[in-house]
């Protein structure tokens, strides 16, 4: 048989470097036990409705009302919507040219950008312009539009936290660039230190690479830090002397588990600051419906917002934005009610807040007990999640552990995480996937839904019993 | 208010990527080079460089997609005009004529897959009683058949990358029905509309500006784009006018040489069946010669089929590349093939949803690790579509409750299309030195113009295409937005628009009577 036209070999080498452990090695392990009849727990990815989260009830009611409209004329909608959810589905269609079933502007709706630019103003108290608010199938596909626009060769570099969410490194591999890591201290919280960054900026630039852009994850993704003020200020400043884009993935900011370090945006620290670096240095910001209480992951519905971006360049993003269109407009109505909810005075605004503020506490709540739980585990050392959806303790693997994990021909800790799996059915990511610190110490990623109290004490058990 | 953008006009690149860029600018489109006048401010900046035109990836730059470019600037400037002032033009509205978009120009959704949607968005509406009697009861069972296959029937939970399986086995058993040949679930992928799983098919051929991807022309833009976005190189074959629009396989020979001899290696083919924007309708014996082509040539078969439902003369059919493979006794070992298939086209229109799929052939273990590999990045498709994807391919059968209303629709809509691409056919051949084929097939009329020779002057001194010249002053005229057969190729020197056969029934006479006017007026006006 002759050789096939695509076969492995002549693959674009930069697809063969991608590597994305969220969805790799470990997770189609646990889907093949999963088909063999166990009982899996996904906790490999901040996917909250698969993990038994409900999803809000008013943006459901506004999303079927404006997918069947045919409903809003009949005389009985009332039996079963409330009238805020009826008048809402009304005004979003009035938005569309079509309904939901017609390609919107390709940067999204007009009217759901406006929207947008009225939470990140309320949000921040600084204006913002719809016409740079870019809506997308997801953030993360806005984090690739971008990073496309700016990466032209393995010349340029991107400043990227270690551990970071592996979007970034996989895109970063897809375009042909080249990924600068900049490690977060764990001892100090996951910190960001901004001398560490300056390091890891000159050690690029020795190596000939032109580092462009930098990338923070705040609150952090897989470490859950929450950035300061100070710090984002560091960063600012760091940006505007290198002259480096600052690519902010804010997707997690309704996530927040303790009150030291609420959420500031970028945006906001940007503009506090004033000229000349409120007028020169370049962002883009990320936020998304997949996450904070809302987790409609399967949506598929996120945004950027761009500051001092040349007009020509934007032009250059719309267009390529064009090519797929338009994002889908079910998730820009989701957009527009999750930056726009039920006010106070609302028909359904007791509801929306009762089901939001129950999500919140329980997440919090969750945050405390698993951070709680794996430092109690002998040889495991977890930081506090902050915010974000995510725990990420520090395995001190015994040698005995680490020898059979080289016999069976695997990095040490997806060995210590394919055995957990085996064991309990609980499905994790091995901080391998993540990029950590060379050394001993080896960390898992665990997502932290699911758990009720036994699941709990079965995992407790197990890191007891491993060593 | 709408920045423009310079995709159509000639600028010169900046000298640096124009040398880079030379070796791959695609000969047969008079599209001009993106580039952007040098930003003043960048001139004194240093050597590390802040996101400037000037320092973009250079795909981007070249890239072009003339469906959504100055015309429609152009034509939501006049919009905005017409908003504020509405006499300011001798029209009252814009008519999108560019884009296939049905449900913007009023084309209704069918009913059924939209209360499955209402239901599977808000599964809480199952629990009530007065469901009943607002949602038809197949549409109600059909909801909660879908759910039951989504774990935890959970719509807002990232599914498996390539889509929720027993959405896929309702496809891939679609996909049986249809062809009378199997189709494994565990070979689709579904995708935000059709356009992301070319894209990714793309990635996975594309490693350098020498590999090769043999396309139509006229082609719908989404290839060129795609291809000069990741760094690779067209290859034309042109398609014959004078045979209704014919795909001559001496044509891919000819092109598959000469790129041969210019050291391209040649990876894929693509085929648009129906055509976009030409609308032909391949006979059985055209494709099974293509089938062989890729076999013979180690070619992939890129099978762009989302217009499959839209066939509107009768002695044509669709006939998916798969089962002619099949049917000529090609398998798994023999042929590459990847079919792609979207919600947005047919009768559905369902451009907004974003679904879609590419059913994947013939390709060795770890490359399909590959393709899941670069799907799992981006985790999964919206559920949305997904659901729509498995209601096209798995509509509603005989005896089903819905099924007479769903076929009246249905009918309705497609005997209207055919009848809206008849009229404008024959009024586009009425047209002075303008000859139009047949749309047999997809959305869309591509007439080839004539242009006088003083209108082609006129357009050279304008620094326009002479066909974008002719768009622009139709718009102008008329509010009809067209895209110039520029964007999408055509044989140099020759001229076309593709405009869409969608605007509303009762609106195609007013186009028709407008244009018809401008035409006359226009060619009075240059006239030789």
């Amino acid at each position: 048989m002759s050789p096939k036209p695509l076969d492995y070999e002549s693959i674009n080498e930069n697809v063969k470097k991608v590597a994305y452990a969220v969805r790799g090695e470990l997770y189609l392990r646990a889907s093949e036990l999963q088909k063999e009849g166990k009982k899996i727990i996904f906790t490999n990815v901040g996917n909250p409705h698969a993990l038994g989260q409900k999803p809000l009830t008013f943006p459901r009611q506004v999303v079927a009302l404006c997918q069947a409209p045919f409903l809003l004329d009949d005389p009985n909608v009332g039996l079963i919507f409330p009238a805020d959810a009826i008048a809402r589905a009304k005004h979003y269609l009035s938005l569309t040219s079509g309904g939901l079933g017609a390609y919107s502007d390709s940067r999204g709706l007009p009217g759901i950008r406006k929207e947008v630019a009225e939470f990140i103003e309320r949000r921040d108290g600084y204006p913002s312009d719809p016409e740079i608010i870019y809506l997308t199938d997801g953030a993360s596909k806005g984090v690739m539009q971008i990073l496309n626009t700016i990466i032209r060769g393995e010349g340029d570099g991107i400043l990227v936290p270690v551990p970071q969410y592996p979007l970034y490194s996989a895109t970063i591999s897809l375009l042909g660039g080249s990924l600068v890591p900049y490690y977060l201290e764990e001892t100090a919280n996951w910190g960001l230190d901004v001398n560490n960054v300056r390091q890891s900026v000159l050690q690029a630039r020795s190596r000939g690479i032109t580092v462009r852009a930098m990338v923070i994850i705040n609150p952090g993704n897989p470490t859950g830090q929450c950035l300061s003020e100070a710090n984002l200020k560091e960063i600012l400043h760091f940006c505007f002397q290198e002259n480096l884009v600052l690519l902010a993935d804010e997707v997690y900011q309704q996530n927040i588990y303790q009150d030291e370090r609420p959420f500031i945006s970028a945006k906001k620290v940007l503009m506090d600051l004033g000229a000349p670096l409120s007028r020169e240095v370049q962002l883009v910001s990320f936020h998304t419906v997949s996450k904070g209480y809302w987790g409609e992951c399967g949506q598929r519905g996120g945004y950027f917002e761009m500051t001092n971006i040349p007009p020509k360049t934007v032009d250059e993003i719309y267009k390529v934005a064009s090519v797929s269109l338009s994002p889908n407009v079910p998730a820009q109505i989701f957009l527009g009610l999750m930056v726009n909810p039920p006010k106070p005075g609302d028909i359904s605004y007791l509801k929306f807040v009762t089901e939001s503020k129950a999500i919140l506490d329980s997440l919090r709540r969750r945050a405390h007990i698993m951070t709680d739980g794996f430092n109690s585990c002998r040889n495991v050392v977890c930081n506090f999640t902050e915010g974000a959806m995510y725990s990420f303790p520090q395995i001190r693997l015994p040698p005995r552990a680490i020898e059979a994990a080289k016999n069976a021909g695997k990095v040490p800790d997806v060995f210590y995480c394919l055995k957990l799996l085996e064991a309990t059915g609980i499905s994790t990511v091995p901080g391998s996937g993540f990029g950590q610190k060379e050394g001993n110490h080896r960390a898992i990623w665990f997502s932290f839904f699911t758990v009720t109290s036994f699941e709990m004490s079965l995992m407790l058990l197990l890191s007891g019993s491993s060593t | 208010m709408m920045r423009r953008f310079v995709a159509g006009r000639a600028r010169n690149l900046i000298a640096s990527l124009q040398r880079s860029l030379s070796s791959q600018s695609p000969r047969n489109f008079s599209s001009a080079a993106a580039a952007a006048d040098i930003d003043p401010s960048i001139m004194s900046s240093s050597s590390t460089t802040p996101v400037t035109a000037e320092t973009l990836n250079p795909k981007v730059l070249k890239c072009q997609y003339a469906v959504r470019g100055e015309i429609v600037t152009h034509a939501q400037r006049l919009q905005q005009e017409l908003q504020s002032k509405p006499s300011s033009h001798p029209f009252n509205e814009i008519l999108y004529c560019n884009i296939g978009n049905p449900q913007s120009l009023g084309q209704q959704p069918i009913t059924f897959f939209r209360e499955v949607l209402a239901l599977c968005d808000h599964p809480a509406l199952l629990n009530k009683s007065e469901t009943q009697g607002l949602f038809s009861a197949d549409a109600i069972q059909r909801a909660q058949q879908i759910l039951d296959q989504i774990p935890g029937r959970a719509t807002g939970a990232y599914s498996h990358s390539q889509g929720i399986k027993g959405l896929r086995d309702a496809i891939a058993a679609g996909i049986a029905a249809r062809d009378g040949f199997p189709a494994d679930p565990n070979d689709i992928f579904l995708t935000d509309g059709a356009s992301p799983g070319v894209h990714m098919m793309m990635q996975l051929l594309i490693r350098s500006e020498k590999d090769g991807i043999l396309c139509p022309i006229p082609q719908y833009p989404l290839y060129s784009a795609s291809i000069a976005l990741h760094g690779g190189a067209l290859v034309p074959y042109y398609l014959d006018e004078a045979a209704g629009w014919g795909l001559e396989i001496s044509e891919l020979k000819k092109q598959l040489l000469d790129a041969k001899s210019k050291g391209i290696v040649v990876r894929a083919l693509v085929v648009i069946n129906p055509g976009n924007p030409t609308g032909q309708v391949l006979a059985e014996g055209n494709q099974r010669e293509i089938v062989e082509f890729c076999k013979k040539e180690g070619l992939v078969l890129l099978a762009d089929e989302v217009y499959q439902e839209n066939v509107y003369v009768a002695d044509k059919k669709f006939h998916s590349f798969k089962k002619i493979s099949r049917s000529m006794g090609y398998g798994e070992a023999d042929i590459s093939l990847v079919s792609f298939q979207s919600i947005s086209k047919g009768f559905y229109g369902e451009c907004g949803k974003r679904g879609g799929y590419m059913e994947v052939t013939g390709f060795s273990a770890d490359v399909r690790e590959q393709i899941y590999k670069v799907a799992s990045v981006n985790l999964c498709s919206n559920i949305s579509g997904q659901i729509l994807a498995s209601l096209v391919m798995n509509p509603p059968k005989v005896g089903d409750k819905s099924f007479e209303s769903f076929s009246s629709e249905k009918n309705g809509i497609l005997l209207s299309l055919a009848r809206r691409a008849k009229i404008l056919e024959d009024a586009f051949n009425n047209l002075e030195g303008v000859t139009c084929n047949k749309a047999e097939g997809a959305m869309y009329l591509f007439p080839r113009i004539r242009l006088p020779r003083k209108a082609i002057e006129a357009a050279e001194a304008a620094k326009t295409a002479p066909d974008a010249f002719y768009a622009h002053h139709l718009l102008d005229a008329t509010g009809i937005v067209v895209v110039p057969g520029t964007g999408f190729g055509q044989v140099p020197g020759t001229w076309h628009f593709r405009c869409t056969i969608l605007p509303q029934e009762d609106k195609i006479p007013a186009v028709v009577s407008r244009l018809t006017a401008f035409h006359q007026a226009f060619m009075a006006e240059f006239r030789d």
